[in-house]
C-alpha cells in the first residue's frame, strides 16, 4: 500500500508523475493511525463516538477530551494528531461565532463544515505550511435536521450517514452498513456506538486499554451539542459488553 | 419597563431584566442600546463556559466581577456604558447580589438599587429588610418601594415585572401594573389658590 513517493514527496506544493501530492497521502496516515472516531446520523440526532487510547495509567479518566462543542448546536470529534485537531476545533468555534455576530443565526451546519474545510485545503496549499494531521467529524442538529460532515486532512468534506476514522476504520464502517440508521433514535444509537468501538478495539489485541468518549445532539438534548450523560453511556457500555460476551459464545 | 429617548419616556414596554446562564439575573437601567451589548457580551460568554462541557457554570459572583471589569475598563477610555446594572444569583445555596455603575463602583449588598432607587427605595430597604423574608414578603416589601418611584420619579411606568431566581433557576413574572391612589383632596381643585393657573 505504501508506495514511495522519492523525490515527488518533500513538499506540499510538489505534484508526483502520477497526479498524486504525496504529504497530503502522509497527513492522511496520521490519521489512519490513530484512535478510532466514529460518528452516526439518527432519526433524531447525531452521536459521535471517540476511542481514546490510554498511553499511560496515570492519565485521569476524563481528561483530553477529544470531541469539543464548536457551538451550541454542533460539536466535532477528533483523530489524529491531538494539537493539529485542537487548531481546527478552535478555527471551527471562531467561524461559527462570527457568522452568528453577522448573520444572528446559529451557523448551519453545512456552511460551517465548508469554512472548516477550506481552512484545512488552505494549509496544503503553501510551501511555508504542513496539512493537518488530523481529521475530524462534525455533527451539528440546524433547522435542516441533524447532519453529519467529515473533514480530512486534504480538505475535502462530505456529508455522511456513518463515518468512521482511525485505526479500526474499515470494522466500523462495516459494522455501520448493517445498521438501520433512519429508524434509530439517539439513545439506541448510543448503544450501537459502544457495540461498534468496543468490537473494533477488540480485535485490535495490542490496545487494550482505552476510554470510550461519546457526545450527541438530538431532540433529547435539546438540540444542544453535549456529553452523552454519564447514566445512559455506562448503560450503552453494558449492552455493549453484553453483546460481546453473545458474540464470543459462539 | 420604561425606556427613555432623551428625557421622553418613550418606549414603555422594555425588558429591562434577562436570565443570565443557569444562575444568575441581570437588570440594567440607562441606555438600553449598551444594554442590548451588554447582553451580547454576556451571551459569548456563558456560550463559551457552556462549550466547554466540564460540568461548571458562571455563578452570580463571577458575572459581577466580569461586568465590573467591562463597565470600569469602558470607562478609563473615556467611553462608557451607560448603564447602571443589578447582578443577582444563587449558586450551590450561596444567595448573591450586586450592583455595578457605569463608572466601574461594584459592591454586593443584601439590597441594591439603580438609579432614584437609591434615594428613594434603600431607605425603606434598610428599615423594612429582614434576614429570612419569604418570596411572598419581599414581593410586597418590593412592590412598596417600586409604588414610592412612581409617584415620585418623573421617568417611570406604572408597569412592572418580578423576576425569582433560585437554585432551580429563573422565573420573571409577565408585566403588571400597581394599584396607585390619586384621590387626595389637596389634587381635586389644583388651581384653588392661583386662579387661571393649570
Amino acid at each position: 500500500m505504501s508506495s514511495i513517493g522519492t523525490g515527488y514527496d518533500l513538499s506540499v506544493t510538489t505534484f508526483s508523475p502520477d497526479g498524486r501530492v504525496f504529504q497530503i497521502e502522509y497527513a492522511a496516515k496520521a490519521v489512519d493511525n490513530s484512535g478510532t472516531v466514529v460518528g452516526i446520523k439518527c432519526k433524531d440526532g447525531i452521536v459521535l463516538g471517540v476511542e481514546k487510547l490510554i498511553t499511560s495509567k496515570m492519565m485521569l479518566p476524563g481528561s483530553n477530551r477529544r470531541i469539543h462543542a464548536v457551538h451550541r448546536h454542533s460539536g466535532m470529534a477528533v483523530a489524529g494528531l491531538a494539537a493539529d485537531g485542537r487548531q481546527i476545533v478552535a478555527r471551527a468555534k471562531s467561524e461559527a461565532t462570527n457568522y452568528e455576530s453577522v448573520y444572528g443565526e446559529p451557523i448551519p451546519v453545512k456552511e460551517l463544515a465548508e469554512r472548516v474545510a477550506s481552512y484545512v485545503h488552505l494549509c496544503t496549499l503553501y510551501w511555508w505550511l504542513r496539512p493537518f494531521g488530523s481529521g475530524v467529524i462534525l455533527g451539528g442538529y440546524d433547522r435542516d435536521g441533524p447532519q453529519l460532515y467529515m473533514v480530512e486532512p486534504s480538505g475535502v468534506s462530505y456529508r455522511y450517514f456513518g463515518a468512521a476514522i482511525g485505526k479500526g476504520r474499515q470494522a466500523a464502517k462495516t459494522e455501520i452498513e448493517k445498521l438501520k440508521l433512519s429508524e434509530m433514535t439517539c439513545r439506541q444509537g448510543v448503544i450501537e456506538v459502544a457495540k461498534i468501538r468496543i468490537y473494533g478495539v477488540h480485535d485490535e489485541a495490542k490496545d487494550k486499554a482505552f476510554e470510550l468518549e461519546m457526545s450527541w445532539v438530538c431532540d433529547e438534548s435539546n438540540r444542544q451539542h453535549q456529553k452523552v450523560p454519564d447514566d445512559i453511556l455506562e448503560e450503552a457500555k453494558a449492552a455493549a459488553k453484553a453483546a460481546l460476551e453473545e458474540m464470543d459464545a459462539d | 419597563m420604561g425606556g427613555s429617548y432623551g428625557s421622553t419616556l418613550r418606549y414603555k414596554s422594555v425588558e429591562r431584566l434577562k436570565p443570565v446562564g443557569k444562575h444568575s439575573l441581570i437588570g440594567a437601567s440607562g441606555e438600553i442600546s449598551d444594554f442590548q451589548e451588554i447582553m451580547r457580551y454576556l451571551d459569548d460568554l456563558i456560550l463559551s463556559d457552556n462549550m466547554w462541557d466540564d460540568g461548571n457554570s458562571l455563578g452570580p459572583k463571577e458575572v459581577h466581577n466580569y461586568l465590573t471589569r467591562v463597565m470600569y475598563n469602558r470607562r478609563n477610555k473615556f467611553n462608557p456604558l451607560w448603564n447602571s446594572l443589578v447582578l443577582g444569583g444563587v449558586k450551590n445555596g450561596q444567595k448573591y447580589l450586586g450592583t455595578v455603575s457605569m463608572i466601574g463602583v461594584h459592591y454586593e449588598d443584601n439590597h441594591v438599587a439603580t438609579g432614584f432607587g437609591n434615594h428613594l427605595a434603600r431607605p425603606l430597604l434598610r428599615d423594612e429588610w429582614r434576614e429570612n423574608l419569604t418570596f411572598e414578603e419581599g414581593v410586597i416589601l418590593l412592590e412598596k418601594c417600586m409604588r414610592v418611584l412612581l409617584y415620585r420619579d418623573r421617568s417611570a411606568v406604572n408597569k412592572l415585572q418580578i423576576a425569582k431566581i433560585t437554585e432551580e433557576g429563573v422565573t420573571i413574572s409577565p408585566p403588571y401594573s400597581l394599584k396607585t391612589f390619586w384621590n387626595f383632596s389637596a389634587f381635586e381643585n389644583p388651581t384653588h389658590g392661583a386662579e387661571g393657573s393649570w
